[in-house]
This record gives C-alpha cells, structure tokens and sequence, in this order.
C-alpha cells in the first residue's frame, strides 16, 4: 500500500451503496408499473431510461451539470430551498453513479418481472390476496434471482463510475475522489504505484462480484434442476 | 344461484355467453380458442366483460355501470390449466396460502380426503401431474370458495389418472355442493362430468345437452 488512505475506497462503497440502494428500489417499482400498463408514449418513457446506458459518460455528465448546477433547473431549486449543492460534492457522485446505474437494474427487473407467469399472481388474487400481498409473496420472489443480478450489476456499474461523476462531482481529495477518479488522477501525476494499488483493489472487488454473482445464479438454477430429478 | 350474461369482443369474434345455474357442474366444451376461458376469466374477475351481468348468490360482480368486484374479494375458486401452483412455496404453503383464519381443520380433513398428507413438505416440480391436480384442488377449495372453476382440469394427465381424477371431482362436487364450470374440448369427459354441458364455437353457444333438471330452473 503506497499510502495509508482509504479514503477512496471507503468513497466508493459509500456512494456505490447508497446508489444501489435507491436504484435498486426506483428499478423494481418503476420496472414492475411499466411491465403491466400500455400507454401512449411508454416507448419513449422507456428509451428515457435507458439513455445513459448508449450515451458516452461525458454527455450524461454534461446533462447532469447542466440539470444540478447552480443555474440548473434543479440545483437553483436545491440550492435555494434545502440549501443543496450537488456539484463539487458526494451528493454530486451519487447521483451520477444512480443515473448510470439505473439502465441495468431497470433491465434486469423488467425482463425479470415479464419472465413470470401471470397466472400465479392471477392464482393469488383469486384466492384473496390484495395486490400488495401477490408482490411480495408470488412476484417478488419470483423476480429475485433476476432483481439481484440487476442490484448486482448496478453495484459494480456504479463502483466503476467516472466520467458523468468527475464532471458532476469533480476531484476534492477527501470529499469526492472516489476509486476510479483517484486512479485516472494518481496517473495524472505519475504516482504508478499508488494507480496500480487501486486497480488491484477495484478489478479484484469487480471480481469478486461477478464471480459471486455467476455462483448465485448456478446454485439457483441447480437447486430446481434437483427438485425437479428428485421428483 | 349463479347467472352470467355477457358481451365481450375477441380478437376475432364477439363473445356472447349466457348460463345459470345453480349448484351442477357446467361444462363449457369446444375446441382451443373459442373463448371459454375468457368466460371462466370473467367470472373470476381476471378479465372483463364488454357489458352484461354476472351474479353469484345474489351478489352482483359485474354489471357493467359500476365498478366490478375484484377477484379476490369474489371467493370462487380456480383451477388453472397446469394448475399455477407456487414452485416457490412446499405444497403445504400453496394449500394454505389463502386459508382462512380459523379454517386449519378444514384444510386438514381437504388434505386427508385427497390424500396428499405425504406431499406437503415437497415442492410442485418434485410431484406428478395426478398429484399437482389433488394439490391444486386443495388449494381451491381451501379459500371455502362458493364456486369452482376449472381450466381443463385434466388435459395434463395420462388416461388412467384422468379416470381417477374424474371420479374425485364428482366426489368432491357432491361433498361441497357448490357450482362448478368446467372448460374442456374432451367430449367424453364432458359427458361424465356435466350436468349441463354447453357448446361453444367461435363465441358462441351453439348447442347444450342438459343432463338432469337446471335446480336454479325449476
């Protein structure tokens, strides 16, 4: 370890963390409205949301500047009501890592709750249960290996996010200088030790998460090929 | 006393069903896509109608003017073709996952007369069609449903289980005395289930065979 500050690392968990979080709940409530209602214009509400996922991190970056920056029509609004600045802060990070990351869980949940057989909730319902008991106890655990790749992915994604936060956020040491943003300017200032220290530790937390990801899926793809052989 | 009058428009033609009954099994025979499940999809408030009515012992579901009754709060139960039992859930949790409070004896003694004590702790891949269907039953009529519908209940199943689980249906329809409607394109089992069977093409009843006296008609 070239030096003994964590600080990026315990950023990144940090910002990729509270992302996930709100990505995942935005992706699994969003994903399963639109699963189940036609509308005009929902084609285009769709492609909205997977924008980020085709555009290069500079151009969402830039919308984001142009959204939450201080003249922007939501960071005048933050700034003047909740005294919120996005810009140049971890705030800033975090919302570039969620508009990045959103696309993957919104996929994932989507082809998730569409892979359900419609006729197990409509069997809940006509035993009694209310909408709200037919998610949570057919639905939801239904969709969950294909919600958890989702909430996976969008770890990783937003772990791995640079371009839209160094745009959005900037590098403030100690404030915003989250894994990726600390290797592209460790390398700036030709610290090769300190860049490889943290490519060690981001390729092996991607890693790490894929591989346990790629076990999840076999195991549960394994347990019902066993219940189905032994019966 | 259960009535149906309905209009709904198809993909491909207008659906027009109208039937009462009372506590028989009624069988909706003809061939794939001619509509009958839509009507058992109607009654159970999955699907609804263009315009019409339908009654179940003097509660109106749909009517058309005012907001239909939502599946769940209808109590008919509903036998699915492949039965949709939970493969998330042991069959003990299926059978119990709309039982009422207080209805554990009944479930109990609905396990005992179908005879699937020794399946509860498997799930619904580790089990046989012929006992899918018993499970499926049982999770039906554990809600205490005051009708029954069942979507070609027995089309998955080998002739010999069919015979046997065609027995159990009218035994159990002669325990719970309450109306059953029955879809299948099988004329032989339509006969020895039915006590009015009706024939649909393309929408509509083209044709019914009454087998003993309508109660609700006479």
């Amino acid at each position: 370890m070239p030096d003994a500050n964590w600080t990026p690392l315990l950023l990144s968990l940090k910002v990729a963390g509270i992302s996930t979080f709100v990505v995942f709940l935005a992706g699994v409530l969003i994903a399963r409205l639109l699963s189940r209602k036609n509308f005009f214009g929902k084609s285009f509400l769709e492609s909205l949301l997977l924008l980020p996922l085709v555009l290069p991190p500079t151009v969402v970056g830039f919308g984001l500047l142009i959204t939450f920056g201080k003249n922007g029509i939501i960071g005048k609004w933050l700034l003047q009501w909740f005294d919120v600045q996005v810009v140049f802060s971890l705030t800033g990070a975090v919302i570039a890592s969620i508009v990045v990351s959103f696309p993957l869980m919104y996929q994932s949940a989507v082809a998730a709750f569409s892979g359900i057989d419609s006729r197990l909730e409509n069997a809940a319902r006509t035993m009694g249960a209310s909408e709200w008991r037919v998610f949570w106890t057919v639905s939801f655990p239904l969709a969950w290996t294909g919600l958890l790749s989702g909430l996976v992915l969008s770890f990783a994604r937003a772990l791995g996010e640079f371009g839209a936060t160094l745009m959005l956020a900037g590098y403030i040491p100690g404030k915003t200088d989250t894994l990726p943003v600390a290797i592209y300017f460790a390398v700036e200032a030709g610290q090769m030790d300190k860049a490889s220290f943290w490519v060690v530790i981001i390729v092996a937390l991607g890693l790490s998460t894929t591989m346990w990801l790629n076990w999840w899926s076999k195991r549960n793809i394994n347990r019902y090929a066993n219940q189905k052989e032994a019966g | 006393m259960f009535s149906i009058h309905i209009n709904k428009q198809l993909a491909h033609f207008p659906l027009e069903i109208s039937f009462e009954a009372d506590r028989e099994i009624i069988v909706l025979f003809g061939p794939s896509g001619s509509g009958k499940t839509t009507v058992l999809n109607c009654i159970a408030g999955l699907s609804h109608p263009d315009s019409g009515n339908i009654t179940l012992n003097g509660v109106c579901f749909f009517d058309g003017k005012t907001k239909p009754v939502a599946p769940r709060r209808r109590n008919i139960g509903y036998l699915f073709q492949d039965y949709a039992l939970f493969p998330h859930m042991t069959v003990e949790k299926n059978i119990r996952y709309g039982m009422k409070a207080g209805s554990l004896a009944h479930v109990d003694q609905l396990v005992a007369v179908l005879g699937i004590g020794h399946l509860l702790g498997k799930y619904p891949q580790q089990i046989s069609g012929g006992e899918k269907q018993r499970v499926a039953l049982a999770r039906a009529l554990a809600t205490e449903p005051q009708m029954l519908l069942l979507d070609e209940p027995l089309s998955a199943l080998d002739r010999k289980t069919r015979l046997q689980c065609q027995e159990e249906l009218l035994r159990l329809h002669r325990d719970w005395n309450i109306p059953y409607v029955i879809v299948t394109h099988d004329l032989e089992e339509a006969k020895k289930l039915g006590d009015a069977i009706y024939f649909i093409e393309r929408g509509q009843i083209v044709d019914k065979l009454i087998k003993k006296p309508m109660i609700a008609k006479s």
